[in-house]
């Protein structure tokens, strides 16, 4: 069961251990990425750093973070690639980002549509190519929308996507629209996070009136409805009164995001892959947002109270509370049971831009000890919280990649004046238009481990002997080779949702399976001693 | 038939970078580095991952815009550098990208440059291969990976020395892209027959491994390093699969370079296919068909007979790469089966002469699709009232629209689990592929039944 943890001292050991193990410059590199929260010298943490060559990380490119990540589960639009066959069909559902066609409507996330460029194209220019494909688009699938993404050679041959896609909106009448997210760019997908922002906010955001305002109106950012996320969450806040306008952008319609800017609060999810867009729906729409949690119960219920607190109104404060009393006592029988056998159990979490703090909280719900968690792409903000952010040395791409600077939109009424949102933000603690990061949520001994890869994997494994190592696919068979369990926070290993209070319970369920399975007690075979390499 | 339109909507192809990480996976000691942006090899990562559900480790030189202005050859360099020190592979390979290929970044320059700077880089083999993405398929890739293994490492040298041993009985098989299950099969054949042999790639333990007490970061497995300079030694080398140029055989190679004689033959699947395989292993070695695959071949033939009321006149969609599409082709005409649209989305004038021959005979002559892609492979299964899909786990939204089953075969499969140890090749693979293929035609009927659970 539960040993005691190692102590600041010995955590700080293994960092130099970790070091000490790389040449020179790499582990000079590394020595910043790696923290051990409590340790009093430590340095900032160094985040959204280039990517050294020929070491295993298990990040992705510019293209997986703008088509990937936040384009591509806009269900009602067709994401054509423009590029080699490659990159397109290796994003074809892989992110698991579930979607249902709205009544009348279409989904065509099953598609996976491609200009599948040939050497003749990258000799001689891609765009009449392009703009046929876009044609076809429109015409075999009639989306509500086309998206045209670039791939690396793209911007190398200097196609003018932008310009493509223009002609072929005013010739089809149909919306068109770009995003210039080479591989290249940027030093892993994040940068392309900002480029589908941007893109958004330029072609999508606002084309469209809100014909029947309420005044519950949100919009949750940074959810993609992964596993079916924005399901489960979706019925306990519709309950309590809440009409959510759109997504961004999981299970969303080009025609929600447009009308977004009429709601009443942005609540978001994932910091990392949209906060670009809220901070510009902030400065174009007066739209405030509030950084929420719904994984985990009490992180579920932290956040519905916070929103309750930002719309003030009575009826919905009390409402909240019944809802969140109601789930509770519902789920608080088998959290109990679950927690009892996950208790002391040691787990790693590393995950993404934002979901490494999102499930910590649930972890620690369930008895668990985080002792390690990570990002692969975050910047130093989604690690020590937004007060930093004037303090990062903008480098490489993302000086090219800036958000586009809105005035506010004129005749647009904001929902709160300066003084009303003020005044929310008091009452809030803060929070409305703020992030806190996820170290200082983190305990006292546990390690902070920024772009972890693959050899580091395994020392960290081998010197804190984890119960349970979640992180995603690429790591995934790695961890259980070395007879540890796993499961991928990125695609919940085709399980879940994982969020609200059934999600939670979801969550549970697979841990407990995951750490609970006969299976891996049958690695060392009856006839060796049993003592040696199974912590069983 | 080609495609219908300038764009390609569910593409039935991968890129070719693919194919070299796949191949060489199957080598003894060594890894992979992808010249290029960090997304393909992650991208690839998780793609092999996913059917394998083992760990893949490719490295990446990471270029960023400064690589794609200037010139990678600093981050290549880097990149090989920082394997060795944490991977020390034996062989290394370099498959360049769409990236690399398109700022034309000559990568034989920049690991020659690396192996005048740090010349202890000279005890690993470093193998460049050009595999552009925008060009051709993964089979491509793959192919010419082999091709680039043998050319660097087997030597004149090392074939006239091991003459002298008077080595007699040796094989060289070039599988092609097969299945772990299917690479353990073949090297019980060679067994069979008595016969040593080196399997180019082999990732018959590399790609399917087990949990054991020592986690290895370079799995276990693959053609040896000593082996594969031993090649032009053999007796002869056999390869799998001739839809290819011959450019990109393995076989040929050796022919030409090393006077290795070369039979290239079909994927064995199917009675026909692992006729001609066994065949040849005889002919070559001068030995009759041990006891063990005649009997394994009267087995097949029996199972035949008995599926033959359920497979008899079904209307089959089949697609995949060129080699694989002609194979379970011949399969299914010899089961029965009428093959109704055989489709690929790699091309060669070679794959359809060889499907008009294979189906010259038949009641029905299927519809060829080269160059294609699921679109236009759904248009043509509703038309043609297919019965049934084989192919990888992509044809999947189709099978749901059309209400048939599908049979997942061959790669991707990453909606089922044990993909890697499906055995498609040989007398019992013919034995497997029989029955997985019945047995789903069966349970559809019973389905259906409007009467209830039935004996069939």
């Amino acid at each position: 069961m539960a040993e005691p943890g190692k102590t600041i001292e010995e955590l700080c050991e293994i960092k130099e251990k970790i070091v000490a193990s790389y040449p020179d410059k790499v582990g000079k590199n590394r020595d910043k990425h790696i923290q051990v929260k409590g340790c009093t010298d430590a340095p900032s943490i160094d985040a959204n750093a280039k990517t050294i060559p020929g070491i295993i990380t298990t990040r992705g490119c510019a293209f997986a973070g703008a088509k990937g990540v936040v384009l591509g589960p806009i269900k009602d639009a067709v994401n054509l690639v423009h590029g080699p066959v490659g990159c397109s069909y290796y994003s074809w559902l892989t992110r698991r980002n579930l979607a249902r066609p709205a009544e009348g409507g279409q989904s065509f996330l099953q598609y996976c549509c491609t200009t599948d460029m040939q050497e003749g194209d990258i000799v001689f220019g891609g765009e009449k190519k392009l703009m046929q494909a876009i044609r076809e688009v429109h015409e075999i699938l009639a989306p509500e929308a086309i998206i045209v993404s670039a791939t690396c050679p793209v911007g190398l041959i200097g196609d003018d996507i932008a310009s493509v896609s223009r002609q072929a909106e005013e010739e089809l009448g149909v919306k068109v629209f770009s995003a210039n997210c080479e591989g290249y760019k940027g030093v892993s997908q994040s940068v392309g996070h900002h480029i589908a922002c941007n893109a958004l906010m330029e072609h999508v955001v606002g084309t469209e009136e809100l014909g029947d305002p309420t005044p519950l109106d949100i919009n949750i950012f940074g959810e993609y409805n992964i596993g079916g996320d924005l399901w489960s969450i979706e019925p306990v806040l519709e309950r309590i009164g809440y009409r959510i306008v759109s997504t961004y952008t999981g299970d969303a319609s080009v025609h929600d995001l447009a009308r977004a800017p009429h709601a009443k609060l942005n609540i978001l999810m994932c910091h990392r892959s949209i906060n670009y867009a809220t901070k510009m729906f902030n400065d174009r729409y007066g739209l405030p947002w509030l950084k929420i949690n719904y994984v985990g119960i009490e992180e579920t219920a932290r956040s519905l109270r916070e929103m309750a607190c930002f719309f003030g109104d009575e009826e919905l404060m009390e409402k909240t509370e019944a809802v969140i009393g109601e789930e509770m006592a519902r789920i608080a029988p088998e959290m109990e049971r679950y927690r009892q056998r996950l208790e002391g159990k040691k787990i790693m979490l590393f995950v993404g831009g934002s979901r490494a703090h999102h499930f910590q909280r649930l972890s620690e719900e369930l008895g668990m000890n985080v002792v390690m968690a990570g990002y692969e792409f975050a910047h130093r903000d989604d690690y020590e919280g937004r007060q930093i952010l004037s303090q990062i040395r903008k480098k490489g791409m993302s000086k090219v990649v800036q958000d586009i600077q809105y005035e506010l939109e004129p005749g647009f009424k904001p929902p709160l004046s300066e003084a009303e949102l003020e005044e929310k933000n008091r009452q809030l603690g803060g929070h409305l238009l703020d992030y806190e990061g996820m170290i200082s949520h983190m305990k006292e001994g546990a390690l902070i481990m920024n772009d972890l890869n693959h050899h580091e994997t395994e020392l960290i494994i081998r010197e804190l002997e984890p119960d349970v190592f979640c992180s995603g696919i690429k790591d995934k068979y790695v961890v259980e080779k070395m007879g540890v369990p796993s499961r991928q926070l990125h695609s919940y290993d085709y399980s879940g949702p994982y969020t609200g209070f059934d999600g939670a319970l979801t969550f549970a369920r697979d841990i407990d399976m995951a750490v609970s399975t006969p299976t891996i007690r049958f690695i060392t075979p009856p006839w060796k001693d049993t003592e040696a390499d199974c912590d069983a | 038939m080609a495609k219908s339109s300038v764009s390609t909507t569910n593409a039935c192809k991968l890129c070719r970078p693919l194919g070299a990480c796949l191949a060489f996976r199957g080598i003894e000691g060594s890894m992979v580095l992808l010249h290029g942006s960090q997304g393909c090899s992650t991208y690839m990562r998780r793609y092999i991952s996913g059917h394998f559900r083992e760990p893949v480790d490719i490295a990446s030189s990471a270029l960023s815009e400064t690589q794609a202005v200037y010139g990678g050859a600093e981050n290549l360099k880097q990149g090989i550098r920082n394997v060795v020190a944490k991977y020390a592979p034996a062989v290394l390979g370099v498959a360049t990208t769409c990236l690399a290929e398109t700022i034309g970044d000559d990568v034989g320059m920049a690991i020659a440059e690396l192996l005048e700077e740090d010349p202890e880089m000279r005890a690993i083999e470093i193998i460049p291969v050009s595999t552009p993405s925008y060009s051709g398929g993964y089979m491509d890739g793959f192919r010419d990976s082999c091709v680039a293994i043998l050319e660097k490492m087997a030597s004149a040298e090392q074939s006239r020395a091991d003459q002298g041993s008077g080595r007699i009985g040796r094989l060289n098989l070039f599988p092609g892209f097969l299945s772990p299950a299917d690479i353990r099969y073949l090297k019980l054949v060679m067994a069979g027959f008595g016969l040593e042999s080196m399997i180019v790639p082999d990732i018959s333990e590399t790609l399917d491994a087990g949990i054991g007490p020592v986690f290895s970061r370079i799995p276990a497995g693959g053609a040896s390093v000593k082996d594969i300079r031993l090649a032009g030694s053999a007796t002869a080398s056999i390869e799998l699969g001739l839809l290819n140029p011959a450019g990109q055989s393995a076989a040929l190679l050796l022919e030409r370079s090393l006077g290795v004689p070369a039979r290239r033959l079909p994927i064995p699947m199917g009675i026909r296919y692992s006729d001609l395989l066994f065949e040849a292993i005889c002919s070559v070695t001068g030995t009759p068909l041990p006891e063990k695959y005649q009997q394994e071949r009267g087995r097949l033939v029996d199972a035949m007979v008995d599926a033959h009321k359920y497979l008899f006149g079904k209307r089959a969609v089949v697609y995949g790469e060129p080699d694989f599409v002609a194979a379970l082709t011949c399969f299914l005409a010899d089961v029965g089966v009428q093959p109704v649209v055989c489709a690929s989305g790699g091309d060669g004038p070679e794959f359809r002469k060889t499907l008009e021959v294979l189906t010259r005979d038949l009641d029905e002559t299927p519809e060829i699709l080269v160059e294609t892609d699921f679109s236009d492979i759904r248009f043509h299964s509703r038309a043609a009232a297919a019965d049934l899909l084989i192919g990888s786990s992509k044809g999947n939204h189709i099978a749901r629209d059309l209400d048939i089953p599908l049979v997942r075969l061959g790669y991707p499969i990453h909606d089922r689990i044990g993909g890697q140890r499906i055995l498609h090749v040989g007398y019992a693979g013919a034995l497997n592929l029989l029955d997985i293929l019945t047995n789903t035609l069966i349970a559809k009927e019973q389905e259906h039944l409007g009467y209830g659970y039935s004996y069939m």
